[in-house]
């Protein structure tokens, strides 16, 4: 319950920010996503923002060239990246550890120059732009205080929330656990192992792909970091930061960093790089499990 | 009346060394057989060709008179084909009845109610008299009790075959009387292979026993045709040979 209060006392408290608070919410849908594919369903995987990036550039050019309705537009993008993600997982997932990683790092980088090379229907390096975005069922305007916007990331947000819990207490969800923990048993109990990764990898994608058109459509721009190592890396130290595997990791993860990173950027513009270094060596060296890590241990003593 | 399992012609070789030689083997419905044999004979190397963790060189498996050579392992398990493991192989991080559960759930399929399913893995715990622990984490449970819990894992999927690797491996002698007494109690149409060291609970368990020697099956027979033959006595029983 905390974080929708927060979602929601965030509305008031930074009414001033909101385009930013928007940003923040989106990167915990984000990493959301990859806490199903990494946390649960543990395939090893920095090459993430393949999906983020699909989902911003299909609901972009969906808005461009289609329809600026937003949410067919958020449909369009978590197809497009569930789509993806069936045609990536289907090589991916055959292989695993270091092997896993670095096919998921190939893979990303192949989408990101792909996206560079179509610029006529990208932007390429400048960018997707003139993205024009109806109103919310024809009633709620995007406004350049961004309130809606905010309203509807907290919305959806909420929507991949609620559907990856249920999803993750269903049987579904608690085979991708015992895949996890001993895959040699799922199989001698016969669980099919190949395509619960994949049915799992492929929502994980189109839950980053939407996160990317809420991006996309808040923002109303799609620039090529969407697809970059850079994207991918950072989700991975975000849900690392807040607590893998718990759902709620994300939540505080993406907040913490992300207002982390924000004040450490005006206080200290050269070295901001180096204090979240820094802040992550400490996480992995005396906060295992993340903050929420942390806080289980404190709760115990 | 078709064999619950069959083995025809089974080989594996690694390399120039043969694991498995043209085995052939049966498995009756309602059998109570043993697989006997020295360390190094190649049981558990058998039991992986039965249930798919290894691919054989050659030869046929079939299950209930199904060809199952090409079968996956996770296909041959939800065929009825369920094994245990010799060291404990569980969900440790899960609590006994998660463990339990997760069987059940390959076994009724992932869209049946979790209450239903809880039911079931509750049912199956009491059986095995673990109704007590079902919200023990795995790994705080006694060796025994894990053992135990490998037993229902596999008995949670209803299975017509059952293959049980040294199941009482690694429990205390007192201890294994349980596991041994749950053994006794499994149904009567299941066919069971159990692997096992111990001859006192082969002997008690079987009604047939094949005895396994460096990847060849030397013989088979009933318990008193095994504890009869010289060469059993020579390679494996020694001084332990029952009359």
């Amino acid at each position: 319950m905390i974080p929708w209060i927060a979602g929601l006392g965030g509305y008031f408290a930074f009414s001033d920010q909101l385009p930013f608070a928007s940003q923040i919410l989106i990167t915990i849908l984000f990493a959301l996503s990859l806490d199903l594919v990494l946390g649960f369903a543990g395939i090893i995987t920095l090459g993430h923002a393949a999906f983020y990036g699909t989902g911003a550039y299909a609901a972009g050019i969906y808005a461009v060239h289609v329809s600026h309705d937003p949410l067919s537009g958020l449909v369009v993008a978590g197809g497009a990246a569930a789509l993806v993600g069936v045609l990536s997982g289907l090589v991916i997932l055959r292989t695993h550890g270091l092997t896993q990683l670095m096919l998921t790092l190939a893979f990303a980088t192949l989408l990101a120059e792909a996206a560079n090379k179509a610029s006529f229907i990208t932007g390429g390096n400048d960018g997707l732009q003139g993205i024009e975005i109806d109103p919310i069922v024809g009633l709620f305007r995007f406004d350049m205080f961004g309130r809606t916007g905010y309203l509807y990331c907290l919305i959806v947000l909420f929507c991949g929330w609620l559907s990856l819990r249920v999803l993750l207490a269903s049987p579904f969800g608690q085979s991708l656990v015992g895949i996890r923990e001993n895959v040699t048993r799922m199989r001698a109990i016969g669980a099919p192992v190949a395509g619960r990764l994949l049915i799992a990898y492929s929502i994980g994608a189109a839950l980053a792909g939407i996160a990317g058109g809420l991006l996309a459509q808040t923002t109303q721009f799609v620039g090529q970091s969407v697809l970059s190592f850079e994207r991918s890396g950072e989700i991975v130290i975000i849900l690392v930061f807040g607590g893998i595997g718990r759902i709620y990791g994300a939540f505080i993860g993406a907040a913490v960093y992300m207002i982390a990173q924000d004040q450490l950027a005006k206080s200290d513009p050269e070295f901001w790089n180096f204090w979240i270094g820094a802040i992550l060596v400490l996480t992995v060296l005396f906060a295992r499990g993340g903050i929420l890590g942390l806080i289980d241990r404190w709760r115990r003593r | 009346m078709t064999a619950a399992l069959e083995a025809i012609g089974l080989s594996k070789q690694f390399g120039a060394i043969g694991v498995a030689n043209d085995i052939h083997f049966s498995l009756e419905r309602g059998a109570r057989q043993a697989l006997i044999g020295p360390n190094g004979a190649g049981k558990t190397t058998f039991v992986n060709l039965l249930t798919g963790l290894i691919v054989p060189s050659a030869g046929r498996i079939l299950l209930n008179g199904d060809d199952i050579t090409r079968t996956g392992q996770a296909a041959r398990a939800r065929r009825g084909l369920a094994r245990t493991f010799q060291i404990n192989n569980l969900f440790p991080a899960l609590s006994v009845l998660e463990n339990v559960r997760l069987a059940v759930a390959e076994h009724r399929g992932l869209f049946t109610a979790r209450r239903a399913l809880i039911e079931e893995a509750h049912a199956t715990l009491s059986r095995l008299g673990l109704h007590d622990d079902a919200s023990t984490v795995v790994r705080q449970l006694p060796y025994g009790k894990q053992r135990l819990v490998e037993i229902a894992i596999a008995l949670a999927a209803e299975p017509s075959v059952l293959l049980l690797d040294e199941p009482a491996a690694g429990v205390p002698g007192g201890e294994s009387g349980i596991i041994f007494d749950v053994i006794e109690q499994l149904a009567a149409g299941m066919a069971v292979l159990m692997i096992e060291h111990d001859m006192d609970l082969v002997f008690r368990f079987a009604r047939r026993i094949t005895v396994l020697v460096r990847g060849s099956i030397l013989v088979e027979g009933t318990p008193a045709e095994i504890a009869a033959d010289s060469r059993v006595r020579e390679v494996y029983l020694g001084t332990r040979a029952h009359d």
